[in-house]
């Protein structure tokens, strides 16, 4: 009964000033929708530089590390407290950079739980020439299958098929900028210099994009037998075993485990990019302070109107009391009201921000080279939505409950007389 | 004769600016359906009596009882409920909710109280203004009323919970003569037919003449009490 009373006050009192409701639903609205598409769009860059800088690189690597530093043949045979060996410099003994067993290596490790896929591969520094132009880069030599099941290499190709490098033994998938710097597409050849002199025309069947600079500037995919024999090493030769998990997170473990089985070296994504990683923490940091910065601008403001509100109808309340209200009648009712004007003004918020972050997201944005993105990234979750309209409901009900309580408490006898 | 409210020794300061004593040890009984007109010059302490009496003020010393129930000392809300539904009043400057209509205004003590349901507080509520020749204002909203009428419809809200007193603090001291004479007429016969008491405090010579007993205040204290 106290509630249908109180709230029947409360609808008159917001029905009976229209414009000064609407004033205090838009102060909620318009925070909320700030924030909405603040929080979208801070997140979708985020989320976007983390996945393109994430996407392209395995959840681990497994590789030799070529180590030149190796302890002096004359230390270990000779070694004694009282004396000391000189040698000067010390020629590194010959290495090979190749994972032993690689392919069987490989092959256990797509059997563990967890795994999506293992890509074997074979990759070295090269010198691409085309007549006089010659720029240094990389070759990775890969089953373009497994490649493509690890890193999603069809939605990036610009240009040719994944199919052509399988169909054609000396095909080579090219980085679109190094494509670009070569003056080459598909179809054309360039010659492939390693280190160690060998020489090989190859054909571009394709361009890729990762949008990462770093890759796109100096990558190829070429298959894993041409490289191979570019090398002149034999069908068993590779260097590295990138793995992707179904759980990013898993691929820590597995690292060490991994490590500790085969006794390679062994890389997790987390360790790789911790730069970007700790880019993210502190962009994050300042998605939350931006993001609270906005909510409690539009909280005050929200407080205020709810104040002016309660002391424009101070009159109002000391006859409510005299004639019998209690002091939890007048807070329900002012609370009522802010209910209403933090539940109308939020979800209207939320249709603002939804429909301020949907333009954003089909908005024209050109990122040159580095970044594979046509229009601003733009985060639509659900949680922010949640978020934007708790917060709304939560200020508007503090920002109301603080001043009727004051005004509960009000002393009729006071405001009567006059 | 059955005592509906009795106050003993009143003692009331005000503080502000300075220590200043405005009742000074006022005792005195008002009897069922009795018509009560506090008089005396301005400054005189009769409203400040009277808001005490009314239990909204409850910084004094002395005890109040009202229907036998000692209300000094009680807490706010135990306070509220009984004015709620005991206490009517009537202001000076008749103090209606301006947004909703007189029928709202006569309604909502009705509706706290919660004694009835919402159709038959409505009919309630007509009769009230029925009785006050407000019936055709019902749907009107309350600031649109004039002066005259909006206290007549301050006096409907006051009797709408039937309470045992209904007390007035200047009641007819903003109107002219001919609503003077309407809502004198209004306390009278309810005091008579319903036996309810009305306490009012006014300035206005001939209101008090209609009334059943006078008490006559001066610098804070009762200086004579003589019934008509």
């Amino acid at each position: 009964m106290n509630l249908r009373i109180t709230t029947q006050i409360a609808r008159t009192h917001l029905m009976a000033k229209k414009r000064q409701t609407l004033v205090a639903m838009l102060g909620v609205t318009f925070g909320i929708a700030m924030f909405i598409t603040m929080i979208s769009f801070m997140q979708g860059v985020n989320q976007f530089l983390e996945d393109s800088a994430l996407d392209a690189s395995p959840h681990v690597r497994i590789y030799n590390e070529v180590n030149t530093q190796r302890p002096a043949l004359i230390d270990q045979l000779n070694r004694s407290d009282s004396a000391f060996n000189v040698i000067y410099h010390q020629k590194p003994k010959e290495q090979l950079s190749r994972l032993k067993n690689g392919l069987l290596i490989a092959r256990r490790i797509e059997q563990e739980p967890g795994v999506l896929g293992v890509s074997p591969q074979l990759s070295t520094q090269v010198f691409y020439n085309n007549g006089p132009i010659q720029i240094s880069g990389t070759v990775a030599g890969v089953d373009i299958d497994r490649e493509n099941r690890l890193y999603n290499l069809k939605s990036r190709l610009k240009s040719g098929t994944i199919n052509a490098l399988r169909s054609n033994p000396n095909g080579l998938i090219m980085g679109s900028v190094l494509a670009r710097k070569l003056n080459v597409r598909a179809g054309d050849k360039v010659s492939v210099t390693t280190p160690t002199g060998g020489t090989m025309i190859l054909r571009v069947v394709g361009t890729f994009s990762f949008g990462i600079g770093t890759v796109d500037n100096t990558k190829s995919y070429a298959n894993l037998s041409t490289v191979q024999e570019i090398l002149q090493k034999d069908a068993s030769y590779v260097t590295d075993i990138h793995i992707k998990m179904f759980d990013p997170l898993l691929a820590i473990p597995l690292g060490k485990k991994l490590r500790a089985v085969y006794g390679y070296y062994t890389e997790d994504w987390a360790t790789a990019n911790s730069a970007i990683l700790a880019g993210e923490k502190i962009r994050n940091v300042m998605t939350f302070v931006v993001s609270m910065t906005l909510l409690v601008v539009a909280g005050f403001g929200i407080y205020n109107i709810m104040n002016m509100n309660v002391i424009n109808k101070i009159k109002d309340i000391a006859i409510l009391k005299a004639t019998g209200f209690e002091g939890k009648d007048i807070v329900l009712i002012f609370l009522l009201q802010a209910i209403f004007i933090g539940l109308l003004g939020g979800l209207m918020g939320l249709l603002i921000g939804f429909l301020l972050s949907y333009m954003l997201s089909i908005t024209p944005f050109n990122a040159g080279d580095f970044l594979s993105i046509k229009t601003f990234p733009v985060i639509f979750d659900p949680k922010y939505y949640v978020m934007g309209i708790l917060f709304g409901l939560i200020t508007t009900v503090l920002a109301g409950y603080f001043p009727s309580r004051k005004a509960s408490k009000v002393d009729p006898v006071s405001i009567l007389r006059g | 004769m059955e005592k509906v409210l009795k106050a003993s020794h009143f003692n009331k300061y005000f503080t502000e600016p300075d220590r200043f004593q405005v009742l000074k040890d006022v005792s005195f009984e008002v009897n069922k359906g009795e018509f009560l007109a506090i008089v005396g010059k301005s400054g005189c302490g009769k409203s400040t009596l009277l808001y005490l009496l009314s239990t909204m003020d409850t910084d004094y010393e002395g005890t109040l009882e009202i229907n036998g129930q000692t209300l000094t000392g009680r807490s706010q809300d135990y306070l509220s409920k009984f004015r709620n539904e005991h206490l009517g009043f009537v202001f000076q400057f008749h103090f209606l909710l301006p947004e909703f209509t007189t029928l709202q205004n006569v309604m909502l003590p009705a509706l706290k109280l919660g004694k009835y349901s919402e159709k038959e507080v409505e009919h309630r509520a007509y009769e009230k203004l029925k009785m006050i020749g407000m019936a055709e204002h019902a749907r009107k909203l309350s600031s649109k009323l004039s002066g005259g009428q909006q206290q007549r419809v301050a006096i409907a809200r006051a009797l709408i919970n039937d309470p045992t007193i209904v007390m007035g603090d200047e009641p007819t001291g903003n109107l002219d003569r001919t609503n003077t004479r309407i809502v004198f007429d209004i306390f009278r016969e309810i005091a008579r037919e319903n036996h309810q008491t009305i306490i009012a405090v006014t300035h206005d010579p001939d209101f008090a003449a209609g009334s059943d007993r006078v008490i006559e205040m001066s610098d804070g204290m009762i200086i004579s009490s003589h019934e008509n």
